[in-house]
């Protein structure tokens, strides 16, 4: 397990030098001059150009500010933003993060809630109206919109019966209980798509492994069908779920970040938000930078999952 | 399942690649004498995904003879739900609710069209040079698909589609982008599965060049499977879009798009819950439409085999 932990982190290495480069380089998608563009178009202030361009390095030559970029993010300093505030990128995208990290965890929770129960139920005994049920509703769940979700959550819980609270955030540190009810509804809304996906991976692996030769020899055996569901079969089918579950990690936070503004709840999609208007590239490039980089940590922790359950690939 | 939704649906799972080919070449599945269509139209959900999309096409074709009014002409009443002259409604500042639906669709339908063709543009020959020439060209190209996979895919898209400024077109390539790797990454899994066959090998030995290699042999066998995943990441594309326009990111006010009437409807949900539900169940249609559609090829294309009792 050693050997295998090593050479997965150092296939990170050349992984994360990609990755810092396609952030770097989402300065080459802002069309036209760069600074000339971020400083307001062809009318901008001559001084606000020259500022930029000298903040952001844009005189020299690409590698070089490249270099540059690369070497203040590895300690830690995403540069401040183009346009006001005191605060600088890590520091904004800190205070931030712990709030888009909770939303995206709680909706995970709901999706595994949803769709390890469905999946099973339809996966056991296919072809029933049970089944039919769940497919057809994991259909569904899967082509409405979360953040179109949220709103009707929104409108059928807090505006008709005022059950939950419609818009706003405490914090968890403020009020643990407060906290949880204003995460319900944004939480549901992220986690029902997800949910749908995993039941549909779920009673697909589930269908495939109870078709397999060893379920059929421990039934034969006379084994207890809930010793076979749960010691053999489940654990077998949880394989697939189990990538789809670090890749549903990516999906629910860039779920969170449309999410936050409909809830109000000030996380990493508010502050990227409110750079698009001006363009402020570095706030834009930090907080690409961070998701990703969790997401990197994310499934080298599903992959490692993977080496535990299955020692076929520690081999490898 | 071994296809790949572009965000953030199941994949493969990492250093896996597909054994066997998926499903038979399209041209053969296309000339066994209609099997392949009457395959199709057997499945009752597939055709009534393609007629819901054949009637928004058409709607949003026509939309100048068919939308009762203009997206932009106010009505004194707004913030309606329906009534006779206003079949779904009016919109917070008294426009029509069906007509900027219809002229909605001319945006989403546009929209996710477009994504799919751009991320077709660099995907195919990408996957198919990676997967047919191997060796380092392959590690090269594929590391980049990794790295292009590390980013979570609606993040990537708002950060790109903020930078290049907020239009539809800049919005499509904005998500467009993010559909490339799995793309590629279907394509090369599908190339290399193919070189094993014996019928490749019989055919180099034969002489054939890599230019009739390609467009005769890999390109039938790469279709089938990529046909199947266009239909599902015009859902996902539709999907992506709208969330993009509901954040701002696409066709400006007081253009109509779904996402976009999905953010004006919503400051009036306390009023007005009637304009919210309408594009909302547009979008959701129509995505559903689309992956029924998936659905329904992939059965008729016979990748997979028969599960359970369905």
């Amino acid at each position: 397990m050693g050997a295998f932990i090593i050479r997965r982190l150092l296939a990170l290495v050349p992984l994360l030098l990609l990755i810092t480069f396609i952030v770097f380089a989402l300065v080459l998608v802002i069309p036209g001059d760069p600074a000339q563009t971020l400083a307001g178009g062809t009318k901008s202030d001559p001084a606000t150009v020259l500022r930029l361009r000298h903040l952001l390095h844009l005189d020299q030559p690409l590698l070089a500010q490249y270099w540059h970029w690369l070497t203040h993010a590895l300690r830690g300093d995403l540069g401040r933003p183009l346009f006001g505030g005191s605060q600088t990128v890590a520091q904004g995208i800190t205070s931030r993060f712990p709030v888009t990290l909770g939303l995206t965890l709680g909706a995970m929770f709901v999706s595994l809630l949803i769709g390890i129960p469905a999946g099973i139920i339809a996966g056991l005994k296919p072809g029933t109206w049970r089944d039919r049920g769940v497919t057809f509703g994991t259909s569904v769940g899967i082509a409405v919109p979360d953040f179109w979700l949220a709103m009707i959550l929104v409108v059928l819980f807090a505006v008709k019966s005022h059950l939950l609270p419609a818009i706003g955030y405490v914090g968890f540190s403020k009020s643990p209980t407060g906290w949880l009810k204003d995460m319900v509804l944004p939480c549901t809304a992220l986690g029902l798509a997800g949910g749908a996906t995993i039941a549909r991976q779920l009673r697909g692996s589930l269908i495939d492994v109870m078709d397999q030769d060893y379920i059929r020899t421990a039934r034969a055996m006379g084994v207890r069908s809930r010793t076979i569901i749960g010691k053999y079969a489940l654990k077998n089918a949880a394989m697939p779920v189990l990538t789809l579950v670090g890749l549903q990690f990516a999906y629910l936070l860039g779920g969170t970040f449309i999410i936050e503004q409909i809830f109000s709840i000030p996380g990493m999609g508010q502050y990227i938000l409110s750079a698009i208007d001006l363009k402020d590239l570095p706030i834009i490039q930090g907080v690409v930078l961070v998701t990703a980089v969790i997401f990197v940590v994310v499934n080298l922790a599903v992959d490692l999952c993977y080496g535990l359950l299955n020692p076929k690939v520690r081999a490898q | 399942m071994s296809l790949i939704p572009p965000l953030g649906g199941p994949p493969l799972p990492l250093g896996e690649e597909p054994s066997e080919l998926h499903g038979e070449p399209l041209d053969e599945a296309l000339d066994s004498g209609g099997r392949f269509w009457s395959r199709f139209f057997k499945t009752r959900t597939a055709v009534a995904g393609l007629a819901v999309i054949v009637v928004i096409a058409i709607a949003a074709v026509f939309a100048r003879w068919l939308a009762p009014s203009s997206p932009y002409t106010t009505f004194p009443q707004f913030n309606t739900g329906p009534s006779a002259a206003h079949w779904l409604g009016t919109d917070d500042v008294g426009r029509d609710i069906l007509s900027r639906i219809i002229y909605g669709g001319q945006v989403s339908l546009q929209a996710t069209f477009q994504i799919v063709g751009l991320a077709l543009i660099p995907a195919l020959p990408l996957g198919l040079f990676a997967g047919y020439f191997g060796g380092w060209r392959d590690g090269l190209i594929m590391r980049i698909m990794d790295a292009m996979f590390a980013f979570p895919p609606l993040i990537l898209a708002i950060a790109v589609a903020s930078l290049l400024g907020k239009s539809l077109f800049n919005e499509s390539v904005a998500i467009a982008i993010v559909f490339i790797p799995g793309f590629v990454r279907l394509i090369r899994g599908q190339v290399l599965a193919l070189r094993e066959e014996t019928f490749i090998e019989a055919s180099r030995s034969l002489g054939a060049d890599n230019r009739r290699m390609i467009t005769r042999h890999v390109l039938p066998n790469v279709a089938s499977p990529l046909i199947v995943q266009v239909a599902l990441a015009l859902g996902y594309g539709l999907l992506a879009e709208a969330g993009l326009s509901f954040l701002g990111l696409g066709v400006q006010p007081p253009r109509a798009s779904w996402g976009g009437m999905l953010s004006e409807a919503y400051p009036y949900i306390f009023q007005d819950p009637w304009a919210l539900i309408v594009p909302g169940v547009a979008i959701a249609l129509t995505v559903l439409s689309f992956n029924m559609i998936a659905d329904g090829l992939r059965d008729a294309l016979g990748r997979e085999r028969f599960r359970g009792a369905e």
